[in-house]
């Protein structure tokens, strides 16, 4: 069968399961996009190439697919980049097709060219050229096989238009066999034994979980996991979910804004088992004092991650979900009787921990920002899906809202990018449709892609965006507060949106609440009302996150409330 | 902790931007690259590039595994500790006034290297060898008047087992 190169994209779209793309044209795709015509994909046109990775990465991590993007050469490229650079930080899998001038013109500064691939290098799993439209087929196939396994990442193709437009046959393409990418999905025993041999000798164990919990789905098996060993859980950012947050073994989040028992327990134990964690320094802190005490075991399927911040003492290369499966056959081998009786003066401890230092706020007559997390937490019983920004709203999301299940909070972890939150709350929705998909933002971030509020209202995405509106980019404001003498340079708005009128000029509802008494009214009809809703909460102004870890101290040197 | 250097030999797609990976690497993530090379091997789609980079273990082990990681790299050997075989060559434009030319005749000669570009003033001189040695034959015509060299970077390959001496 001869095809046009574009269709040849269409056929193997849609052999790799693809049902949504999320796209922007321009004059490099519109062959692309002709093609599109033909097809049953459901497109969705974002407002700004950014939002689509962003809104693809919210997609893959609600839907457990890969993300899909489509745009054009030059600018539309360019402005992909940050929300690539998201994607491989987090190991999302996305796969962005960008167009680029005829390949007789690569290399001459045409008009609306940028060498993408080299751009993007450092920030994709994997990226390519094509140059002959032969290849096309098996590019795209390698490109999704690469964006999910092993260690997930965005994977980028990059498509003059003289190859879209030019015909060859089509095969569909045969199963991928790459010699040089082989990932390593089952452990070595040997490293399991071990590591249960380290445990059944451990008095003070904690579990370190990230976010390879929640991209291979291992939340069911490091639960029986932890509960069957009786070792208490805490996780980094990314792992959220990956551990009942309300299970008694929860410890809460690590690091630098991680719970006092968390970080205390850390710092206390004498093994820890990391599993799908990069050792980030916002989690480590100062590595000389991170878990002085303990042996460390590290499970992961990155080789690179393994040892890479803290020395192992037990390296285990293997895909989490496997690992932990292995992990609980060798567990089920052994008596565990006596291991209550073991683990209590451990709990105990960290059960104090938790009741003399909680995490905690001050209530006053204003809004706390807090308060508004504990609410939509209440309100949604825990079973939304829930966005962030990036500051100190992405902090308080992290602490007060309580996930039991992965893909149910998406934020921008590893590169921490401002507009993150809408564009991907938009893609969670269309990749969960029947869940409510709240975004919690701050009054900054929300303005660098508030014009996705028109991606969502022209698809009738009812996605929610709670704004704690403090006036000030308030992370940063923060630190200015504690480590340059509240010398407030630059980070508060003299003028900001009025957020309620914006988001009715976007056809979307727009709600206040400026007194507590009247935050769960405000969150309650936002979130019963159809369409997309815009709440904006006005919360206290100088609120700051607690606990907090100062860059490069030790995490137990905790500032507290 | 103590730097080291490390011979690394790194056979990869021959594509094009593969190299480009590889230095990207290296300099986005504050790695060494004290000397590389890269030409074909007898298979055709594959390159071999010699590398040497030198840092602390923990960078070293962090260098071997971020380069298996490239979806390009097929393998990486540390040759370091091996038995193999290692040469690089030099070409020196050195000065060669009628008072030196002996002399330079001389060094080139015991180092078994050629001449391979004379005129009036100057001799081109060609060594193989190990870094050290070419350093050796670049300290001995220091004194004459370096006026340009080219090196080519190291190249080695694993001795097969039981033949000749370690690292000759
Ligand atoms: C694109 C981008 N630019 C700058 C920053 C640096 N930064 C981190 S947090 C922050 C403040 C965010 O302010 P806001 O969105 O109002 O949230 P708040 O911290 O007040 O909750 C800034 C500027 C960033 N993370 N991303």
């Amino acid at each position: 069968m001869k095809l046009k190169g574009a269709q040849i994209l269409m056929k193997m779209l849609q052999a790799e399961g693809v049902d949504t793309i999320f796209g922007y044209p321009g004059g490099a795709v519109l062959d692309i996009y002709d093609a599109l015509m033909d097809t049953d994909f459901r497109h969705i046109l974002v407002r700004h190439e950014q939002g689509a990775v962003h809104a693809a990465d919210g997609y893959a991590r609600a839907s457990g697919k890969v993300g899909v993007c489509l745009v054009t050469s030059g600018p539309g490229a360019t402005n992909t980049v940050t929300g690539i650079a998201s994607a491989y930080l987090d190991s999302i899998p996305v796969v962005i097709f960008t167009g680029q001038v005829p390949t007789h013109l690569i290399g001459n500064d045409a008009f609306q060219e940028v060498d993408i691939v080299g751009i993007t290098r450092p920030c994709t799993k994997h990226n390519y050229l094509v140059k002959d439209v032969r290849n096309l087929a098996k590019t795209i196939k390698e490109a999704f096989h690469l964006a999910r396994s092993g260690r997930p990442g965005p994977v980028l193709i990059d498509l003059p238009k003289d190859v879209v437009n030019a015909t060859a046959t089509f095969k569909a393409p045969g199963e991928v066999r790459m010699r040089t990418y082989n990932p390593t999905y089952k452990p070595n025993i040997r490293q399991l034994q071990k590591t249960i041999d380290l445990i059944g000798k451990a008095k003070k164990p904690v579990i370190f979980s990230g976010g390879g919990i929640v991209l291979s789905k291992a939340h069911e098996e490091l639960t029986r996991f932890a509960r069957k060993a009786q070792i208490p859980v805490t996780s980094s950012l990314m792992g959220l979910g990956g551990f009942p947050g309300t299970d008694d073994l929860w410890l809460g989040m690590l690091g630098m804004h991680g719970t006092f028992r968390a970080n205390m327990a850390v710092t206390e134990c004498d093994l820890l088992i990391g599993i799908g964690v990069r050792f980030d320094d916002r989690v480590t802190g100062k590595t000389d004092e991170f878990a002085p005490n303990a042996k460390v075991v590290q499970i992961d399927i990155d080789p690179t991650s393994i040892q890479k911040n803290v020395p192992v003492s037990v390296p285990v290369v293997g895909d989490c979900r496997t690992s932990l499966s292995m992990l609980n056959d060798l567990l089920e081998k052994i008596d565990q009787e006596g291991t209550d009786e073991k683990r209590e003066p451990w709990l105990k401890q960290i059960h104090e921990w938790k009741s003399t230092t909680p995490l905690a706020y001050k209530q006053t007559d204003t809004i706390k920002p807090q308060y508004v997390i504990e609410m939509l937490y209440e309100i949604t019983g825990g079973e939304a899906i829930i966005t962030t920004e990036v500051g100190q709203n992405q902090m308080w999301a992290a602490q007060y809202y309580h996930f039991t299940e992965p893909g149910h909070f998406i934020t921008s972890g590893g590169l921490g990018v401002m507009g993150f939150g809408l564009p991907a709350a938009i893609g969670a929705q269309v990749g969960a449709p029947g869940k409510i998909v709240v975004d919690v933002a701050g009054d900054g971030s929300i303005q660098m892609n508030i014009q996705e509020l028109a991606t969502a209202v022209q698809y009738g995405l009812p996605v929610k965006v709670a704004i704690l509106n403090n006036g000030f980019l308030g992370m940063v404001r923060q630190w200015q507060e504690l480590f340059y003498q509240r010398r407030y340079s630059s980070t508060r708005f003299e003028h900001a949106p009025d957020f309620v009128k914006l988001a009715e000029a976007y056809g979307a509802t727009g709600l206040r609440a400026t007194k507590p008494e009247e935050v769960k009214k405000v969150l309650k009809k936002g979130l019963e009302t159809k369409g997309p809703v815009i709440m904006d909460f006005v919360v206290a102004q100088e609120e700051s996150v607690y606990p907090m870890v100062p860059a490069g101290a030790p995490i137990k040197k905790m500032l507290l409330v | 902790m103590e730097e080291q250097r490390h011979l690394l030999s790194i056979l990869v797609d021959n594509e094009p931007g593969v190299l480009s990976r590889i230095t990207g690497l290296f300099s986005g993530r504050g790695y060494n690259i004290d000397s590389l090379s890269v030409a074909e091997t007898v298979e055709p789609n594959v390159s071999r590039v010699t590398m040497v980079t030198h840092g602390s273990p923990g960078i070293i082990e962090q260098i071997k595994k971020q380069l298996n990681k490239l979806i390009n790299v097929i393998k990486v050997t540390d040759l370091t500790g091996m038995h193999y075989v290692l040469r690089e060559m030099a070409l020196i434009k050195v000065n060669a006034k009628s008072e030196h030319r002996a002399e330079i005749l001389r060094i080139t000669d015991i180092f078994r290297g050629q001449i391979v570009d004379v005129g009036i003033e100057h001799f081109t001189v060609k060594v193989t060898g190990e870094p050290e040695k070419i350093g050796a034959v670049l300290n001995l015509l220091k004194p004459m008047g370096i006026r340009e060299i080219a090196r080519t970077g190291c190249v080695a390959l694993p001795r097969e087992n039981g033949t000749s001496n370690k690292n000759a």
